[in-house]
Protein backbone atom coordinates (compact mmCIF):
# COMPACT_ATOMS: atom_id res chain seq x y z
CA UNK A 1 0.00 0.00 0.00
CA UNK A 2 1.61 3.47 -0.88
CA UNK A 3 1.63 5.95 1.77
CA UNK A 4 -0.79 8.68 1.93
CA UNK A 5 2.26 10.91 3.62
CA UNK A 6 5.57 10.78 2.46
CA UNK A 7 8.48 12.71 3.75
CA UNK A 8 11.90 12.21 1.77
CA UNK A 9 14.78 13.23 3.27
CA UNK A 10 13.40 16.67 4.30
CA UNK A 11 15.00 19.27 5.58
CA UNK A 12 14.15 22.79 6.91
CA UNK A 13 14.79 25.80 8.51
CA UNK A 14 14.12 29.18 8.66
CA UNK A 15 16.62 31.46 7.56
CA UNK A 16 20.10 29.84 8.91
CA UNK A 17 18.75 28.24 11.61
CA UNK A 18 17.83 24.37 11.16
CA UNK A 19 14.57 23.39 12.47
CA UNK A 20 14.36 19.53 11.27
CA UNK A 21 17.11 17.78 9.41
CA UNK A 22 16.61 14.82 7.09
CA UNK A 23 13.04 13.40 8.02
CA UNK A 24 12.57 10.64 6.38
CA UNK A 25 8.52 9.52 7.31
CA UNK A 26 6.00 7.65 6.01
CA UNK A 27 2.40 7.63 6.95
CA UNK A 28 -0.16 4.99 5.85
CA UNK A 29 -3.93 4.94 5.15
CA UNK A 30 -5.58 4.27 8.43
CA UNK A 31 -2.77 4.63 10.83
CA UNK A 32 -3.15 6.93 13.70
CA UNK A 33 0.37 8.58 14.77
CA UNK A 34 1.43 11.39 16.81
CA UNK A 35 4.56 13.56 16.82
CA UNK A 36 6.14 14.13 20.22
CA UNK A 37 9.11 15.78 21.38
CA UNK A 38 10.18 19.30 23.30
CA UNK A 39 9.23 22.59 22.54
CA UNK A 40 11.31 23.92 20.08
CA UNK A 41 11.84 20.36 18.28
CA UNK A 42 10.25 21.19 15.05
CA UNK A 43 6.85 19.63 15.22
CA UNK A 44 4.19 22.18 14.16
CA UNK A 45 6.93 22.84 11.30
CA UNK A 46 6.99 18.88 10.54
CA UNK A 47 2.62 19.10 10.55
CA UNK A 48 2.98 22.61 8.35
CA UNK A 49 5.09 21.07 5.78
CA UNK A 50 2.91 17.91 5.88
CA UNK A 51 0.27 20.48 4.84
CA UNK A 52 2.37 22.40 2.27
CA UNK A 53 2.23 25.75 3.78
CA UNK A 54 6.16 25.45 4.11
CA UNK A 55 8.37 24.41 1.60
CA UNK A 56 11.26 22.37 2.53
CA UNK A 57 14.68 23.07 2.24
CA UNK A 58 15.71 20.27 0.95
CA UNK A 59 13.83 16.76 -0.01
CA UNK A 60 10.48 16.05 -1.07
CA UNK A 61 6.98 15.74 0.39
CA UNK A 62 4.15 13.59 -1.35
CA UNK A 63 0.91 13.27 -0.46
CA UNK A 64 -1.16 9.88 -2.10
CA UNK A 65 2.14 9.43 -4.74
CA UNK A 66 1.64 13.48 -5.02
CA UNK A 67 4.73 15.95 -4.95
CA UNK A 68 3.48 19.01 -3.30
CA UNK A 69 5.71 21.61 -4.54
CA UNK A 70 4.56 24.04 -2.81
CA UNK A 71 0.46 23.86 -3.83
CA UNK A 72 -1.35 22.78 -0.63
CA UNK A 73 -2.06 19.06 0.38
CA UNK A 74 -5.36 17.96 -1.64
CA UNK A 75 -7.53 16.00 0.53
CA UNK A 76 -6.02 17.24 3.52
CA UNK A 77 -7.99 18.81 6.48
CA UNK A 78 -6.38 20.74 9.57
CA UNK A 79 -7.30 21.61 13.25
CA UNK A 80 -5.01 24.34 14.26
CA UNK A 81 -3.84 25.20 17.98
CA UNK A 82 -6.58 26.57 19.68
CA UNK A 83 -4.14 29.26 20.75
CA UNK A 84 -4.06 30.82 17.34
CA UNK A 85 -7.81 31.62 16.72
CA UNK A 86 -9.33 34.61 17.04
CA UNK A 87 -12.46 33.94 19.44
CA UNK A 88 -13.57 37.72 18.84
CA UNK A 89 -14.53 36.49 15.63
CA UNK A 90 -18.10 36.92 14.95
CA UNK A 91 -18.81 33.51 13.50
CA UNK A 92 -20.96 30.91 15.12
CA UNK A 93 -20.19 27.31 15.73
CA UNK A 94 -22.25 26.07 11.97
CA UNK A 95 -20.44 28.87 10.55
CA UNK A 96 -17.39 27.44 11.14
CA UNK A 97 -18.30 23.84 10.56
CA UNK A 98 -19.31 25.36 7.10
CA UNK A 99 -15.97 26.30 6.13
CA UNK A 100 -14.82 22.75 5.75
CA UNK A 101 -17.09 22.91 2.47
CA UNK A 102 -14.99 25.42 1.19
CA UNK A 103 -13.76 22.94 -1.55
CA UNK A 104 -17.47 22.72 -3.00
CA UNK A 105 -17.45 23.29 -6.46
CA UNK A 106 -20.69 25.80 -6.29
CA UNK A 107 -21.39 29.28 -7.76
CA UNK A 108 -23.91 30.02 -4.71
CA UNK A 109 -22.01 31.33 -1.46
CA UNK A 110 -24.93 29.85 1.00
CA UNK A 111 -25.04 25.84 1.45
CA UNK A 112 -27.83 23.58 0.12
CA UNK A 113 -29.76 21.25 2.23
CA UNK A 114 -27.81 18.48 1.73
CA UNK A 115 -24.70 20.32 3.10
CA UNK A 116 -26.42 21.51 5.72
CA UNK A 117 -27.63 18.34 7.08
CA UNK A 118 -23.88 17.15 6.53
CA UNK A 119 -22.50 19.84 9.03
CA UNK A 120 -25.81 18.89 11.30
CA UNK A 121 -24.76 15.21 11.22
CA UNK A 122 -20.76 16.17 11.86
CA UNK A 123 -21.66 18.39 14.59
CA UNK A 124 -24.43 15.82 16.04
CA UNK A 125 -21.96 13.39 16.28
CA UNK A 126 -19.62 15.67 17.97
CA UNK A 127 -22.00 16.59 20.79
CA UNK A 128 -22.18 19.94 19.40
CA UNK A 129 -25.33 20.36 17.40
CA UNK A 130 -27.49 22.36 19.64
CA UNK A 131 -24.67 24.58 20.08
CA UNK A 132 -24.66 25.34 16.16
CA UNK A 133 -26.17 29.26 16.56
CA UNK A 134 -23.59 29.93 19.75
CA UNK A 135 -21.03 31.79 18.53
CA UNK A 136 -17.41 30.38 18.91
CA UNK A 137 -16.28 32.74 21.92
CA UNK A 138 -19.05 31.37 24.96
CA UNK A 139 -17.85 28.09 24.30
CA UNK A 140 -16.04 25.40 26.74
CA UNK A 141 -12.43 24.44 25.71
CA UNK A 142 -13.42 21.30 25.13
CA UNK A 143 -16.21 22.62 23.09
CA UNK A 144 -14.21 24.75 21.00
CA UNK A 145 -11.64 22.19 19.73
CA UNK A 146 -14.81 20.20 18.86
CA UNK A 147 -16.10 22.84 16.55
CA UNK A 148 -12.59 22.79 14.60
CA UNK A 149 -12.72 19.28 14.32
CA UNK A 150 -16.16 19.32 12.89
CA UNK A 151 -14.92 21.55 10.41
CA UNK A 152 -11.65 19.67 9.41
CA UNK A 153 -14.29 16.04 9.69
CA UNK A 154 -16.58 18.13 6.91
CA UNK A 155 -13.89 18.44 4.59
CA UNK A 156 -14.21 14.11 4.51
CA UNK A 157 -10.58 14.44 4.40
CA UNK A 158 -8.22 11.28 4.02
CA UNK A 159 -5.26 12.55 6.48
CA UNK A 160 -6.59 14.21 9.88
CA UNK A 161 -3.98 16.53 10.70
CA UNK A 162 -4.08 17.99 14.64
CA UNK A 163 -1.84 19.99 16.48
CA UNK A 164 -1.74 19.68 20.14
CA UNK A 165 -5.44 18.96 19.98
CA UNK A 166 -5.61 18.18 23.89
CA UNK A 167 -3.86 21.42 25.02
CA UNK A 168 -5.16 23.75 27.47
CA UNK A 169 -8.35 21.38 28.36
CA UNK A 170 -8.30 19.18 31.55
CA UNK A 171 -7.91 15.33 31.83
CA UNK A 172 -11.32 14.48 31.33
CA UNK A 173 -12.23 16.68 27.88
CA UNK A 174 -8.54 15.20 25.95
CA UNK A 175 -9.63 11.82 27.07
CA UNK A 176 -12.90 12.31 25.35
CA UNK A 177 -11.44 13.77 22.09
CA UNK A 178 -8.81 11.48 22.03
CA UNK A 179 -11.29 8.19 22.07
CA UNK A 180 -13.18 10.23 19.27
CA UNK A 181 -9.78 10.47 17.14
CA UNK A 182 -9.81 6.90 17.79
CA UNK A 183 -13.27 6.02 16.65
CA UNK A 184 -12.23 7.82 13.42
CA UNK A 185 -8.91 6.07 13.21
CA UNK A 186 -11.25 2.70 13.04
CA UNK A 187 -13.25 3.85 10.77
CA UNK A 188 -10.71 4.29 8.35
CA UNK A 189 -9.53 7.81 8.94
CA UNK A 190 -5.76 8.26 8.94
CA UNK A 191 -4.87 10.77 11.54
CA UNK A 192 -1.73 12.64 12.82
CA UNK A 193 -1.15 14.89 15.39
CA UNK A 194 1.33 16.15 17.42
CA UNK A 195 1.32 16.58 21.68
CA UNK A 196 3.03 17.47 24.90
CA UNK A 197 0.98 14.88 26.71
CA UNK A 198 2.86 11.62 26.64
CA UNK A 199 0.84 9.45 28.66
CA UNK A 200 -1.82 10.28 26.68
CA UNK A 201 -0.13 9.30 23.89
CA UNK A 202 0.96 6.37 25.78
CA UNK A 203 -2.27 5.65 26.63
CA UNK A 204 -3.81 6.13 23.29
CA UNK A 205 -1.68 6.36 20.02
CA UNK A 206 -0.38 3.51 18.44
CA UNK A 207 2.32 5.04 16.36
CA UNK A 208 4.52 7.53 17.58
CA UNK A 209 7.44 10.00 15.98
CA UNK A 210 9.71 11.11 18.58
CA UNK A 211 11.34 14.74 16.92
CA UNK A 212 14.02 16.96 18.23
CA UNK A 213 14.75 18.58 14.86
CA UNK A 214 15.28 15.24 13.30
CA UNK A 215 13.22 11.95 13.84
CA UNK A 216 14.83 10.22 17.01
CA UNK A 217 12.77 6.97 16.78
CA UNK A 218 9.86 6.28 15.27
CA UNK A 219 7.50 2.67 15.92
CA UNK A 220 4.70 1.08 17.79
CA UNK A 221 4.54 3.78 20.69
CA UNK A 222 4.80 0.68 23.17
CA UNK A 223 8.06 0.25 21.86
CA UNK A 224 9.62 3.19 21.31
CA UNK A 225 8.74 4.92 24.94
CA UNK A 226 11.63 3.93 26.00
CA UNK A 227 13.53 5.77 28.88
CA UNK A 228 16.73 5.83 26.66
CA UNK A 229 15.05 7.48 23.63
CA UNK A 230 12.68 9.52 25.20
CA UNK A 231 15.76 10.49 27.40
CA UNK A 232 17.64 11.51 23.76
CA UNK A 233 14.23 13.06 22.57
CA UNK A 234 13.54 15.65 25.34
CA UNK A 235 17.66 15.54 26.52
CA UNK A 236 16.74 15.66 29.85
CA UNK A 237 15.89 12.56 32.13
CA UNK A 238 13.04 10.86 31.60
CA UNK A 239 11.76 7.79 33.38
CA UNK A 240 9.09 5.10 31.98
CA UNK A 241 7.44 2.96 34.36
CA UNK A 242 6.06 -0.52 32.27
CA UNK A 243 3.12 -2.05 34.24
CA UNK A 244 0.70 -4.67 33.21
CA UNK A 245 0.81 -3.77 29.87
CA UNK A 246 0.46 -0.18 30.28
CA UNK A 247 3.08 2.74 30.39
CA UNK A 248 3.96 5.79 32.88
CA UNK A 249 6.31 8.18 31.64
CA UNK A 250 7.58 9.45 34.49
CA UNK A 251 8.99 12.89 36.02
CA UNK A 252 11.92 13.18 38.01
CA UNK A 253 11.25 14.47 41.19
CA UNK A 254 12.97 17.86 42.43
CA UNK A 255 15.45 16.75 45.19
CA UNK A 256 13.62 18.72 47.86
CA UNK A 257 10.72 16.37 48.86
CA UNK A 258 7.28 17.74 48.18
CA UNK A 259 6.46 17.18 51.81
CA UNK A 260 9.14 19.18 52.94
CA UNK A 261 7.73 22.38 50.99
CA UNK A 262 3.90 21.69 51.12
CA UNK A 263 1.68 23.51 54.41
CA UNK A 264 -1.87 23.19 54.78
CA UNK A 265 -3.57 26.91 54.16
CA UNK A 266 -7.18 25.78 55.59
CA UNK A 267 -5.86 23.59 58.79
CA UNK A 268 -3.15 26.29 59.12
CA UNK A 269 -0.20 23.51 60.09
CA UNK A 270 2.31 22.97 58.88
CA UNK A 271 2.72 18.89 57.09
CA UNK A 272 6.02 16.88 56.52
CA UNK A 273 9.35 17.62 57.59
CA UNK A 274 8.71 20.90 59.23
CA UNK A 275 5.87 19.35 61.59
CA UNK A 276 8.33 16.81 62.25
CA UNK A 277 10.80 19.11 63.48
CA UNK A 278 13.37 18.28 61.10
CA UNK A 279 13.31 21.80 59.38
CA UNK A 280 12.93 25.07 61.38
CA UNK A 281 10.74 28.17 60.02
CA UNK A 282 11.47 31.27 59.54
CA UNK A 283 8.65 32.96 60.54
CA UNK A 284 7.62 34.23 63.53
CA UNK A 285 6.34 31.85 66.40
CA UNK A 286 2.78 33.52 66.63
CA UNK A 287 1.98 33.81 63.14
CA UNK A 288 -0.11 30.83 61.93
CA UNK A 289 1.66 28.52 60.36
CA UNK A 290 -0.10 28.96 56.98
CA UNK A 291 2.10 32.16 56.51
CA UNK A 292 5.14 31.24 57.81
CA UNK A 293 8.26 30.51 55.49
CA UNK A 294 9.95 27.25 55.49
CA UNK A 295 13.69 27.17 55.28
CA UNK A 296 14.17 23.86 53.69
CA UNK B 1 -40.37 73.22 7.62
CA UNK B 2 -41.10 70.83 4.77
CA UNK B 3 -40.29 72.95 2.27
CA UNK B 4 -36.95 73.66 3.97
CA UNK B 5 -36.05 70.26 3.93
CA UNK B 6 -36.70 68.98 0.24
CA UNK B 7 -35.09 72.24 -0.83
CA UNK B 8 -31.69 70.87 -1.39
CA UNK B 9 -32.85 68.22 -4.22
CA UNK B 10 -33.87 71.09 -6.17
CA UNK B 11 -30.09 71.18 -7.17
CA UNK B 12 -28.89 68.80 -9.40
CA UNK B 13 -25.17 68.79 -7.49
CA UNK B 14 -27.22 68.23 -4.38
CA UNK B 15 -28.85 65.02 -6.18
CA UNK B 16 -25.82 64.05 -7.25
CA UNK B 17 -24.42 64.45 -3.77
CA UNK B 18 -26.62 62.72 -2.27
CA UNK B 19 -26.93 59.39 -4.94
CA UNK B 20 -22.59 59.55 -4.44
CA UNK B 21 -22.89 59.66 -0.16
CA UNK B 22 -25.25 57.05 0.21
CA UNK B 23 -23.25 54.46 -2.25
CA UNK B 24 -20.42 55.41 -0.95
CA UNK B 25 -20.63 54.97 2.36
CA UNK B 26 -22.93 51.80 1.86
CA UNK B 27 -19.65 50.52 -0.05
CA UNK B 28 -17.27 51.66 2.92
CA UNK B 29 -19.48 49.89 5.44
CA UNK B 30 -19.22 46.75 3.46
CA UNK B 31 -15.89 46.70 2.10
CA UNK B 32 -14.89 47.82 5.98
CA UNK B 33 -15.77 44.55 7.54
CA UNK B 34 -13.26 42.55 6.02
CA UNK B 35 -10.73 45.48 6.68
CA UNK B 36 -11.31 45.54 10.44
CA UNK B 37 -11.62 41.87 11.25
CA UNK B 38 -8.16 41.47 8.99
CA UNK B 39 -6.82 43.92 11.33
CA UNK B 40 -6.20 46.57 8.74
CA UNK B 41 -7.90 49.40 10.08
CA UNK B 42 -5.47 51.50 9.05
CA UNK B 43 -5.53 50.66 5.97
CA UNK B 44 -7.95 52.79 4.52
CA UNK B 45 -6.08 56.01 5.72
CA UNK B 46 -2.54 54.70 3.94
CA UNK B 47 -3.86 53.75 0.92
CA UNK B 48 -6.21 56.78 0.41
CA UNK B 49 -2.96 58.57 0.69
CA UNK B 50 -1.26 56.02 -1.85
CA UNK B 51 -4.30 57.35 -4.22
CA UNK B 52 -3.34 60.50 -3.76
CA UNK B 53 0.25 60.38 -4.96
CA UNK B 54 -1.23 58.20 -7.88
CA UNK B 55 -3.54 60.62 -8.68
CA UNK B 56 -1.00 63.57 -9.07
CA UNK B 57 0.74 61.25 -10.62
CA UNK B 58 -2.25 60.49 -13.17
CA UNK B 59 -2.75 63.91 -13.90
CA UNK B 60 0.74 64.86 -14.39
CA UNK B 61 1.30 62.24 -17.28
CA UNK B 62 -2.14 62.92 -17.92
CA UNK B 63 -3.87 59.99 -17.78
CA UNK B 64 -7.02 58.71 -16.63
CA UNK B 65 -7.66 59.69 -13.25
CA UNK B 66 -9.29 56.45 -12.27
CA UNK B 67 -7.45 54.60 -13.79
CA UNK B 68 -4.27 55.60 -13.02
CA UNK B 69 -4.94 56.28 -9.63
CA UNK B 70 -6.71 53.46 -8.95
CA UNK B 71 -4.05 51.12 -10.62
CA UNK B 72 -1.61 53.13 -8.39
CA UNK B 73 -3.67 51.85 -5.36
CA UNK B 74 -4.10 48.19 -6.48
CA UNK B 75 -0.18 48.13 -6.77
CA UNK B 76 0.04 49.54 -3.17
CA UNK B 77 -2.37 47.84 -1.57
CA UNK B 78 -0.83 44.18 -2.93
CA UNK B 79 2.47 45.01 -1.69
CA UNK B 80 1.00 45.42 1.70
CA UNK B 81 -0.65 42.13 1.48
CA UNK B 82 2.13 40.55 0.55
CA UNK B 83 4.75 42.14 2.98
CA UNK B 84 2.60 41.26 5.98
CA UNK B 85 2.18 38.11 4.62
CA UNK B 86 5.03 37.00 3.48
CA UNK B 87 7.94 38.97 5.38
CA UNK B 88 8.22 39.67 9.24
CA UNK B 89 6.76 43.22 8.81
CA UNK B 90 3.22 43.49 10.40
CA UNK B 91 0.66 45.18 8.46
CA UNK B 92 0.26 48.33 10.34
CA UNK B 93 4.40 48.84 9.62
CA UNK B 94 3.79 47.53 5.53
CA UNK B 95 0.86 50.25 5.65
CA UNK B 96 2.91 52.71 7.36
CA UNK B 97 6.46 52.32 4.67
CA UNK B 98 4.25 51.72 1.27
CA UNK B 99 1.70 54.80 1.77
CA UNK B 100 3.87 57.23 3.03
CA UNK B 101 6.54 56.81 0.21
CA UNK B 102 3.76 56.68 -2.55
CA UNK B 103 2.07 59.78 -1.20
CA UNK B 104 5.51 61.37 -1.32
CA UNK B 105 5.75 61.11 -4.85
CA UNK B 106 2.68 63.25 -5.14
CA UNK B 107 3.64 65.89 -2.90
CA UNK B 108 7.34 65.76 -4.56
CA UNK B 109 5.29 66.34 -8.17
CA UNK B 110 3.36 68.56 -6.68
CA UNK B 111 6.30 70.71 -5.44
CA UNK B 112 8.31 70.10 -8.65
CA UNK B 113 5.23 71.28 -10.69
CA UNK B 114 3.92 74.30 -9.41
CA UNK B 115 2.03 75.26 -12.65
CA UNK B 116 -1.10 72.85 -10.79
CA UNK B 117 -4.00 74.88 -11.39
CA UNK B 118 -6.11 71.72 -10.05
CA UNK B 119 -7.08 72.50 -6.47
CA UNK B 120 -6.28 68.92 -4.58
CA UNK B 121 -8.29 70.43 -1.06
CA UNK B 122 -11.39 68.25 -2.61
CA UNK B 123 -9.27 65.33 -2.83
CA UNK B 124 -8.39 65.58 0.36
CA UNK B 125 -11.59 66.84 2.46
CA UNK B 126 -14.44 66.02 0.24
CA UNK B 127 -16.94 67.95 -1.54
CA UNK B 128 -20.11 67.36 -3.09
CA UNK B 129 -19.81 70.59 -5.48
CA UNK B 130 -17.56 68.59 -7.45
CA UNK B 131 -20.02 65.33 -7.97
CA UNK B 132 -21.17 64.70 -11.82
CA UNK B 133 -23.22 62.74 -13.15
CA UNK B 134 -20.73 60.65 -14.29
CA UNK B 135 -19.18 60.23 -11.06
CA UNK B 136 -21.95 58.70 -9.39
CA UNK B 137 -22.42 56.01 -12.34
CA UNK B 138 -18.93 55.05 -11.39
CA UNK B 139 -19.44 54.84 -7.85
CA UNK B 140 -22.89 52.55 -8.57
CA UNK B 141 -20.64 50.79 -11.14
CA UNK B 142 -17.69 49.69 -8.05
CA UNK B 143 -20.68 49.25 -5.88
CA UNK B 144 -22.25 46.80 -8.44
CA UNK B 145 -18.73 45.22 -8.73
CA UNK B 146 -17.90 45.03 -4.89
CA UNK B 147 -21.88 43.40 -4.47
CA UNK B 148 -21.48 40.89 -7.21
CA UNK B 149 -17.33 39.75 -5.72
CA UNK B 150 -18.34 40.00 -2.17
CA UNK B 151 -21.07 37.72 -2.77
CA UNK B 152 -20.13 34.98 -5.04
CA UNK B 153 -16.53 34.45 -3.17
CA UNK B 154 -18.33 34.96 0.36
CA UNK B 155 -17.10 31.73 1.25
CA UNK B 156 -13.58 32.24 0.37
CA UNK B 157 -13.15 35.83 1.89
CA UNK B 158 -14.77 34.88 4.83
CA UNK B 159 -12.73 31.47 5.80
CA UNK B 160 -9.23 33.49 4.58
CA UNK B 161 -10.50 36.97 6.87
CA UNK B 162 -10.90 34.39 9.19
CA UNK B 163 -7.55 32.03 9.49
CA UNK B 164 -5.72 32.74 6.00
CA UNK B 165 -3.13 30.04 6.63
CA UNK B 166 -5.93 27.22 7.27
CA UNK B 167 -7.64 28.75 4.59
CA UNK B 168 -5.09 28.00 2.14
CA UNK B 169 -4.48 24.00 3.65
CA UNK B 170 -8.57 23.55 2.80
CA UNK B 171 -7.96 24.38 -1.04
CA UNK B 172 -8.47 28.36 -1.09
CA UNK B 173 -5.79 30.51 -3.44
CA UNK B 174 -5.29 32.94 -0.75
CA UNK B 175 -2.95 35.07 -3.33
CA UNK B 176 -6.02 35.06 -5.59
CA UNK B 177 -8.73 36.44 -3.23
CA UNK B 178 -6.17 38.71 -1.15
CA UNK B 179 -5.41 40.22 -4.87
CA UNK B 180 -9.02 40.40 -5.48
CA UNK B 181 -9.35 42.06 -2.02
CA UNK B 182 -6.93 44.80 -2.93
CA UNK B 183 -8.68 45.17 -5.96
CA UNK B 184 -11.75 45.95 -4.14
CA UNK B 185 -10.74 47.90 -1.77
CA UNK B 186 -8.62 50.48 -4.04
CA UNK B 187 -11.75 50.44 -5.96
CA UNK B 188 -13.86 51.41 -3.07
CA UNK B 189 -11.27 54.10 -1.92
CA UNK B 190 -11.26 55.39 -5.72
CA UNK B 191 -14.78 55.83 -5.50
CA UNK B 192 -15.42 57.09 -2.40
CA UNK B 193 -12.34 59.64 -2.63
CA UNK B 194 -14.10 62.49 -4.24
CA UNK B 195 -17.17 62.25 -1.41
CA UNK B 196 -15.10 61.65 1.78
CA UNK B 197 -11.60 62.98 1.01
CA UNK B 198 -7.97 61.47 2.09
CA UNK B 199 -8.14 62.72 5.01
CA UNK B 200 -11.41 61.03 6.39
CA UNK B 201 -12.23 57.97 4.28
CA UNK B 202 -10.33 55.90 6.89
CA UNK B 203 -12.84 56.72 9.26
CA UNK B 204 -15.79 55.58 6.76
CA UNK B 205 -14.09 52.15 6.33
CA UNK B 206 -13.60 51.52 10.33
CA UNK B 207 -16.65 53.35 11.81
CA UNK B 208 -19.52 51.48 10.73
CA UNK B 209 -18.63 47.63 10.74
CA UNK B 210 -17.32 48.49 14.69
CA UNK B 211 -20.55 50.10 14.90
CA UNK B 212 -22.48 46.74 13.80
CA UNK B 213 -19.95 44.45 15.93
CA UNK B 214 -21.31 46.27 18.64
CA UNK B 215 -24.72 45.41 17.83
CA UNK B 216 -24.12 41.78 16.88
CA UNK B 217 -22.29 38.27 17.11
CA UNK B 218 -22.69 37.02 13.02
CA UNK B 219 -20.76 37.87 10.40
CA UNK B 220 -23.80 38.06 8.00
CA UNK B 221 -25.59 40.55 10.49
CA UNK B 222 -22.53 42.68 10.60
CA UNK B 223 -22.39 42.92 7.10
CA UNK B 224 -26.02 44.22 6.13
CA UNK B 225 -25.42 46.73 9.65
CA UNK B 226 -22.56 48.04 8.28
CA UNK B 227 -23.76 48.45 4.80
CA UNK B 228 -27.22 49.98 5.97
CA UNK B 229 -25.31 52.62 8.64
CA UNK B 230 -22.90 53.51 6.20
CA UNK B 231 -25.74 54.09 3.36
CA UNK B 232 -27.59 56.11 6.03
CA UNK B 233 -25.27 57.94 7.35
CA UNK B 234 -23.80 59.13 4.24
CA UNK B 235 -27.44 60.35 3.40
CA UNK B 236 -27.24 62.36 7.22
CA UNK B 237 -23.89 63.76 6.57
CA UNK B 238 -24.40 65.09 3.23
CA UNK B 239 -27.83 66.71 4.24
CA UNK B 240 -25.92 68.47 7.35
CA UNK B 241 -23.19 69.21 5.08
CA UNK B 242 -25.34 71.19 2.92
CA UNK B 243 -27.66 73.12 6.05
CA UNK B 244 -24.06 74.00 8.05
CA UNK B 245 -21.56 74.56 5.18
CA UNK B 246 -19.39 72.21 5.99
CA UNK B 247 -16.92 69.60 3.76
CA UNK B 248 -18.95 66.41 3.08
CA UNK B 249 -16.64 64.07 4.17
CA UNK B 250 -16.40 65.70 7.70
CA UNK B 251 -20.09 65.71 8.40
CA UNK B 252 -20.62 62.09 7.23
CA UNK B 253 -18.11 60.95 9.16
CA UNK B 254 -19.46 63.31 12.56
CA UNK B 255 -22.60 61.77 12.09
CA UNK B 256 -20.90 58.24 11.91
CA UNK B 257 -18.93 58.69 14.99
CA UNK B 258 -22.31 59.81 16.62
CA UNK B 259 -23.85 56.87 16.17
CA UNK B 260 -20.65 54.82 17.71
CA UNK B 261 -21.60 56.38 20.11
CA UNK B 262 -24.93 56.51 20.87
CA UNK B 263 -24.92 52.45 20.20
CA UNK B 264 -21.93 51.99 22.58
CA UNK B 265 -23.47 53.64 25.15
CA UNK B 266 -26.28 51.92 24.84
CA UNK B 267 -24.73 48.57 24.78
CA UNK B 268 -22.55 49.55 27.88
CA UNK B 269 -25.88 50.06 29.53
CA UNK B 270 -27.64 46.65 28.36
CA UNK B 271 -24.54 45.02 29.31
CA UNK B 272 -24.77 46.43 33.09
CA UNK B 273 -28.00 46.04 33.41
CA UNK B 274 -27.72 42.24 32.48
CA UNK B 275 -24.29 42.05 35.26
CA UNK B 276 -27.01 43.67 37.39
CA UNK B 277 -29.40 41.05 36.91
CA UNK B 278 -27.67 38.15 37.06
CA UNK B 279 -25.86 39.42 40.45
CA UNK B 280 -29.33 39.79 41.48
CA UNK B 281 -30.35 35.77 40.82
CA UNK B 282 -27.21 34.97 42.14
CA UNK B 283 -27.43 36.61 45.53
Amino acid sequence: MDPILELRRVTFGYGRTPVLQQIDLHLHPGQFACVVGPSGAGKTSLLRLALGVLQPNQGEILIAGRTLNGRPAPRVAYVPQVETIDWSFPVTVEQVALMGHVRRRSPWPWPDRKTRNAVRDVLERLQIGDLRKQHIRNLSGGQQQRVFLARALVARPDLLVLDEPTSGVDMQTAEKMLHMLLDLNYEGMTILMTTHDLNMAAAHVPWSICLNQRIIAQGKTTDIFTSEILTETYRGEMQVIRHDGQLLIHQKPHHHRLSDVVIDPVLGHETGAAENGEEEGTGDENEPAAYRTISV
Amino acid sequence: MSQLLIEPFQFEFFRNGVMAAVLAGALCGLIGVYIVLRGMSYIGHGLSHAIFGGAVVAYVMQWNFYLGAGLWGFIAALLINQTARKTEINADAAIGVITTASFAVGVALISRYRSFTRSFDAALFGNILGVTRADVWVIAGVCLMVAVAVFFAYRQLLFTTFDAEVARVYGIRTPWIDALFALLLAATLIAALQILGVTLIAAALVIPPITARLLSDSFNRIILLSTAMGAATGFIGIYLSYFIDVASGATIVLAQASLFVIVLTITALQKRAQRRLVHTHVG
